[in-house]
């Protein structure tokens, strides 16, 4: 019975001083989070809807892409991590557009004057998907966008298959998609 | 940022953990004492931590936010303000053919040259100035984010 204490013990120790151990190298050497694994259908849950404007005012919901598969990139002119992501969601909408395909980018540049700044990157950057203005309360509805990039990988459902904050790997988000892009829609998104 | 959907914080937890938003610290500035007509000077002594830049006052790209100190009030004319040197550094997320990134990291200083006017209120008074920088880990960058600085000075 003491040895069966004593093992208990032992093991809730060398648990404790893993996790403690992981906790330090994590925040020491930031290494980059877990890779987002795609959900299993059941366990998604609905992207929130919302309404922003594009560069010439029109209005876009989430909704509108409903049936596709979309890769919503929160983003800013400013975060060199996400400068290395566009290019491949710029390849990614080329490649996947015709099979049901959408990149939606969210700018969380802020100030009166976003645009100003945002348009030539556009440009300059050669995007080819639609970018619109986000805003805190944007940020808020997918849970506090704080980190730079954030994106998720939303199924035909409109249901969010994969988070992936920061600056995530080429083939973590083509796997995933071709993945979402290869089952249809179930009519559960509610 | 207010976390309003809650059904997504499990969702962001694992992910966020090593992403988390750093906090500059900014050490109390003691209490300045000026003479009416007569230079003073106010360093500012900021950190980060350990794994996380800013960029400097000078970045390297035209689009990435410099490290500003603004002073907004208070009886100091401000004469001239001197940044840290920004370091050179590069990071995992530039590409191949980047520049360095100009960045500040660790415990830096900013110093500014003031004159107190010659018919300055005798007394205490506050001086106000805001800190802003915007600051990136290895894998996600943060949003510009302001300090506010505040300093009492004593003027005879």
């Amino acid at each position: 019975m003491k040895s069966a204490q004593y093992f208990f013990r032992l093991v809730a120790i060398v648990l404790a001083a893993f996790g403690a151990g992981t906790f330090v190298w994590t925040y020491v050497h930031h290494e980059p989070p877990a890779k987002a694994a795609v959900k299993e259908g059941k366990d998604r849950k609905k992207a929130p809807d919302f309404e922003l404007k594009d560069a010439n005012g029109k209005a876009v919901r989430l909704s509108d892409y409903r049936g596709k598969v979309v890769l919503l990139d929160f983003w800013a002119t400013w975060c060199g991590p996400c400068n290395i992501e566009i290019p491949w969601f710029t390849e990614f909408q080329r490649k996947y557009k015709d099979r049901g395909f959408e990149v939606l980018g969210v700018s969380m540049d802020d100030g009166d004057n976003a645009w100003k700044v945002i348009s030539p990157f556009i440009a300059e950057k050669k995007i080819n998907y639609r970018i619109v203005l986000g805003n805190d309360q944007t940020g808020d509805q997918y849970g506090g966008v704080e980190a730079l990039p954030t994106t998720f990988v939303i199924d035909r459902d409109g249901r969010i298959a994969s988070v992936h904050v920061g600056l995530s790997g080429k083939k973590e988000f083509e796997d995933a998609i071709q993945k979402l892009l290869d089952s249809p829609a179930t009519g559960n998104g509610a | 940022m207010r976390f309003k959907s809650c059904w997504i914080l499990p969702l962001l937890a694992t992910a966020l953990s090593a992403q988390m938003a750093p906090t500059l610290k900014v050490e109390a500035i003691p209490t300045l004492k000026a003479s009416k007509g007569a230079a003073a000077t106010v360093t500012v002594k900021a950190s980060l931590p350990a794994g996380y830049h800013a960029n400097s006052n000078k970045p390297t790209y035209s689009y990435l936010i410099p490290l500003t100190l603004k002073w907004t009030g208070g009886p100091l004319q401000m004469q001239s303000i001197t940044y840290p040197e920004g370091t050179s550094e590069r990071y995992g997320f530039q590409a191949p053919g980047d520049k360095p990134l100009s960045v500040v990291t660790g415990e830096f200083s900013i110093v500014t040259k003031f004159k107190v006017a010659a018919d300055a209120a005798s007394g205490p008074a506050a001086q106000t100035g805001t800190l802003r920088y915007q600051a990136c880990d290895n894998h996600a960058c943060y949003p510009p984010k302001s300090v506010p600085i505040n300093v009492t000075v004593s003027v005879d």
